[in-house]
């Protein structure tokens, strides 16, 4: 029997107990595109939503003015105290009472109040529309979902880089199966890089679908060049899955290295623009955040993705990941433990 | 058979402040199984796995089958076989594919069919690991140490937890690997499973050897032909007392727990016949009086007063 094959049983069985456990296969591969969808359908869609206006029934004047205003939903109250409460809950965005001049009663702190007072305003004033030409955005590339998609498929690869790795470390070291193997003559350097291969094999299956997902359904544009795309995402898995080690390195139980891991992700949730732009922080922070893995993922990901720039424009993304490509797996060999 | 399989020196491991084991000696003869014998905690672990290369002791030498940790490590593992305590074995995984697994990581190896068939696990060869009781995947875990044909196998605590039949199923898979010649160390705190699976016992308590030899001859040591103990009804223990146990013809020894009193006999007839008259002439009824022959058991409680199970 080749002692190659120690390598190759690993990444088998690593896989098929991943495939037996349905659980796991929902969590890596049908909520991400549930949350896709999700997500996608709810900002598919470019008109803006209506501003919601709260009239009482006896103001008629009010009334003919503001109905057929372009997105303004009319909403009539027969008292004074059901309008003011349906403002309070947020059920309609703006009250309007009428008077000379008109009274307009909203919650200043709500965005939504200061489209509605414009919508109204531009309704009673009577402003002419030619005063501004409009031209709608309307190209693939900029819309929300657009900016999302990257963001989601950064933000998975990082979660099943580091719970595939970390979790199954974790889990072993803990059932003392890794123990069990240091009696044996399998190399050390088979069991890691079993998870490695096991990790590539569930990559390509994860971006596949996500992406054909994205570009099919969603419609979010797709301008990479398909062997740039691909070395990125495994720049990616691989940047993850050493961080995946390095976080399972010591830890003795799954709680531990739960613990752990949501502790190296959650920065990176709300910091490297997965839902928003990580340019709403302030700038003196932004460097680095660009240095977060999942920043320059995301950032290498949308430049590819969207606007189809070619290596030399995501080489600083990629000395990032690279970086946390070497650091953390040297430090995690330094500081692994097998029992 | 001769020769030497496993042999260790002056071995000793501290874990801080701790002494697991304080200067160990140990040898191994080839084709026999010794059997290390004491109470949790007695360092029975640290040292199976010094021996194992898992823990590296602080001072001490070590030659598994004639070679060093430090140097042939690698040749050391291809021809041991080891069963850990508390190893769960991945439960998706079918009995057949771990024992595959294991299989791939030796240079030499006998077929899985071969594994289950001596472990008696061919019926479950496509079953997941979750689904064996804990009796079977204990034999799938020694199928695991017996794949590579080891000479020399390791068992720690083989049998804890299990139930008597699922204990004996593991013995005569010890049994078989001993007659094709196979060398054995194992660990248990069972005297049954000492006496009837190993040539040699060391007793150890608190990291050091306290006895060791045959089962027959450490158990000979007590000079006794067998172990009496009595439990006298309404706190009579108390109103016998040691020198009149002592008094009695063929009483070696005597030793005292809560209610019941244990004498180490040379002449059993003489000794249950002197006592059930002391006994009368004192007014003290008896619960229960039993003998038996004396057992490694009793030569642990000799030794250290305490009993293997529960110190």
């Amino acid at each position: 029997m080749l002692r190659g094959s120690a390598l190759l049983e690993l990444t088998r069985q690593r896989v098929l107990a991943f495939l037996r456990r349905p659980e796991a296969v929902f969590w890596v591969f049908a909520f991400p595109l549930v949350l896709a969808a999700v997500l996608g359908f709810a900002f598919k869609s470019g008109k803006a939503a209506s501003s919601r206006i709260a009239l009482l029934e006896e103001s008629s004047v009010l009334f003919e003015r503001l109905e057929g205003a372009p997105n303004v939903e009319l909403e009539l109250f027969s008292s004074r105290v059901q309008a003011e409460l349906a403002l309070r809950n947020g059920h309609v965005d703006v009250l309007v009472l009428e008077g000379e001049p008109p009274v307009l009663r909203l919650d200043a702190a709500r965005q939504e109040a200061e489209v509605a007072r414009l919508r109204v305003l531009v309704a009673i004033s009577e402003v002419e529309s030619d005063r501004l030409a409009l031209d709608e955005v309307t190209e693939r590339g900029s819309r929300y979902i657009d900016f999302l998609f990257p963001g989601l498929l950064g933000m998975n690869l990082m979660g099943t880089g580091l719970w595939a790795i970390g979790f199954a470390v974790a889990d072993m070291r803990q059932r003392k199966v890794l123990k069990r193997f240091l009696v044996t003559p399998m190399r050390r350097s088979s069991f890691l890089g079993s998870f490695l291969l096991a990790r590539l094999v569930f990559l390509v299956l994860e971006v596949v679908c996500l992406t054909l997902f994205a570009v099919w359904v969603l419609d979010v544009p797709f301008r990479a060049g398909l062997l740039q795309y691909a070395t990125l995402c495994l720049f990616g898995a691989i940047g993850f899955a050493g961080l995946g080690l390095l976080a399972a390195s010591r830890v003795k139980t799954t709680e531990g290295v739960s613990g752990m891991l949501n502790f190296v992700m959650m920065p990176m949730w709300l910091c490297s623009g997965v839902f928003f732009s990580y340019e709403r922080f302030p700038d003196a922070i932004h460097p680095v955040l660009r240095l977060l893995p999942l920043t320059a993922m995301n950032d290498a990901l949308r430049a590819t993705m969207l606007e189809g720039a070619g290596f030399g424009q995501i080489l600083p993304e990629l000395g990032v990941l690279l970086f946390w490509t070497v650091v953390p797996f040297f430090l995690a060999l330094k500081l692994f433990r097998w029992s | 058979m001769s020769g030497t399989a496993l042999q260790a020196r002056g071995l000793v491991k501290r874990f801080g402040d701790l002494t697991a084991v304080n200067g160990l000696d140990l040898e191994v003869r080839t084709g026999t199984c010794l059997a290390l014998l004491g109470p949790n905690g007695a360092g029975k672990t640290t040292t199976i796995e010094m021996l194992e290369g898992l823990t590296r002791p602080d001072q001490g030498t070590i030659k598994v089958l004639g070679l060093t940790w430090a140097g042939q490590a690698q040749e050391i593992r291809e021809r041991i076989g080891v069963q850990l305590q508390e190893t769960r074995l991945t439960e998706k995984i079918t009995a057949k594919e771990t024992l595959r697994l294991f299989k791939s990581f030796y240079a030499q190896s006998r077929s899985i069919e071969e594994a289950l068939g001596i472990v008696k696990l061919e019926d479950k060869a496509n079953d997941f690991v979750e689904t064996l009781s804990g009796g079977q995947q204990q034999r799938l875990t020694l199928a695991c140490a017996l794949i590579s044909k080891p000479s020399l196998l390791f068992l720690d605590e083989p049998t804890t937890g299990l139930d008597p039949q699922a204990r004996r199923n593991v013995w005569d898979i010890v049994e078989s690997f001993k007659s094709e010649g196979g060398t054995v160390l194992l660990t248990t705190h069972y005297m049954e499973e000492a006496e009837r699976l190993s040539e040699e016992v060391v007793i150890v308590d608190e990291g050091r050897v306290i006895a060791e030899g045959s089962p027959q001859g450490v158990i000979g040591r007590l000079e006794a032909e067998s172990i009496v103990e009595l439990h006298p009804r309404d706190g009579g223990a108390q109103r016998l007392e040691d020198a009149q146990l002592l008094g009695l013809p063929g009483v070696r020894d005597v030793r005292r727990a809560a209610a019941s009193i244990t004498l180490s006999v040379t002449d059993t007839q003489a000794s249950v016949g002197a006592l059930l008259g002391l006994l009368g002439e004192q007014g003290i009824a008896l619960e229960t009086l039993q003998t038996h022959a004396p057992t490694l058991e009793d030569v642990f409680m000799d030794l250290t007063g305490r009993h293997l199970r529960d110190a």
